[in-house]
């Protein structure tokens, strides 16, 4: 039952978000403004229990979920057969670049952190 | 014989052939990916995919036909995406006393992954409509059609190049965090969620808690980043 609560929340989070998008024309998609809306709709009690426990079962099966998108590419195989290496190269130098960027500027600026003060 | 034909012809028209099919084939990967000890290479999503395309086409099962099945599994996108919060809330402590740090890394790594995968296309003599679908690649999957779409690409090649880049990130980071030498769990997963969004996180959860809610950080930063600067930035090409 919690698992059912829990996901009764989400979906309500990403209607929520849906219906903020577009009456008020936010250039952001419906499930992120749900997930901000669930950021703090969390502060409740009542919505932390429940979502907590679908949110790990979702969120450990993560991967399955890109599956139907990523069998896709099979549509594309016109496209893939001209540009197919060319793409290729550019995704891979790419996502290089960007794992390598990410990880050394959140290095360099986690170094800089003053040294934590005991908590009280 | 002929009733077993016919048995399959019913059988494979039926939205319970893709969504069957999606999660017996995904059930198999995952446990031979545990099976090898979680090396990077037998990715579940990899093989999945790699199985799935080569039995539909064999087997000539159109990919509207497959998709209404795999449909379920795909709507539930949405509701992940929402679920992000958790990981970010059960943080929330730390996160707000990084926040700058947090903004500036996704800023640096979310740009240097998108501008170079549209430089490097273009060099390479890709048409502007495959470049602009290029650019929301490291965003997940879902956001990534939503952007292609806002900025003249191709939703479902976004997609699609969206899952290559999550599944480049989650087979070799590990590799290239190896070779830079002295990241903590913290940086290597917060770099799989930017530069590989949903499919590096989840093999970041796999390996680390700290790396999973770092990496399930930087694809909620990288979500609301891309969104709100793509469409901004592709203005002006």
């Amino acid at each position: 039952m919690p698992l059912l609560t829990g996901l009764a929340w989400l979906l309500l989070c990403q209607s929520a978000g849906e219906v903020l998008v577009r009456l008020l024309a936010l250039p952001l998609p419906g499930p992120v403004v749900g997930m901000l809306i669930l950021l703090f709709a969390l502060r409740l009690e009542v919505v932390r229990t429940p979502v907590g426990a679908v949110a790990d079962a979702l969120l450990a099966h993560l991967s399955l979920l890109f599956v139907p998108v990523g069998v896709g590419v099979m549509t594309h195989l016109g496209l893939l057969s001209t540009y197919g290496l060319r793409m290729l190269v550019a995704i891979v130098l790419s996502t290089w670049i960007g794992l390598v960027v990410t990880a050394l500027v959140l290095r360099a600026l986690l170094r800089r952190e003053p040294a934590q003060r005991a908590e009280p | 014989m002929q009733d077993f034909v016919q048995l399959w012809v019913y059988l494979s028209t039926t939205p319970l052939f893709g969504l069957t099919a999606t999660i017996v084939t995904y059930v198999l990967a995952q446990a031979l990916y545990l099976r090898l000890g979680q090396a990077p290479w037998a990715n579940p999503v990899l093989w999945t995919v790699l199985v799935l395309a080569v039995l539909l086409t064999l087997s000539g099962t159109p990919y509207p036909r497959y998709f209404s099945g795999a449909q379920f599994i795909h709507f539930l996108l949405g509701p992940a995406v929402v679920a992000l919060a958790w990981p970010l809330w059960q943080r929330r402590g730390e996160l707000r006393r990084r926040a700058a740090a947090i903004l500036l890394a996704g800023l640096a790594g979310g740009a240097a992954a998108g501008a170079s995968a549209v430089a490097i296309g273009w060099a390479l003599g890709l048409p502007g409509e495959l470049l602009r679908s290029l650019a929301p690649k490291s965003v997940t999957a879902p956001v990534a059609m939503g952007i292609a779409e806002q900025i003249g690409g191709i939703p479902a090649l976004s997609a699609v190049f969206a899952v290559l880049t999550g599944l480049i990130g989650a087979i070799s980071g590990k590799y290239l965090f190896d070779a830079i030498g002295g990241l903590s769990m913290q940086e290597r997963g917060f770099a799989l969620g930017t530069a590989s969004h949903g499919i590096g996180a989840a093999r970041a959860l796999q390996v680390n808690a700290d790396a999973g809610a770092y990496a399930g950080l930087a694809l909620g930063v990288q979500v609301v980043l891309a969104s709100l600067l793509m469409p901004l930035v592709a203005r002006w090409f």
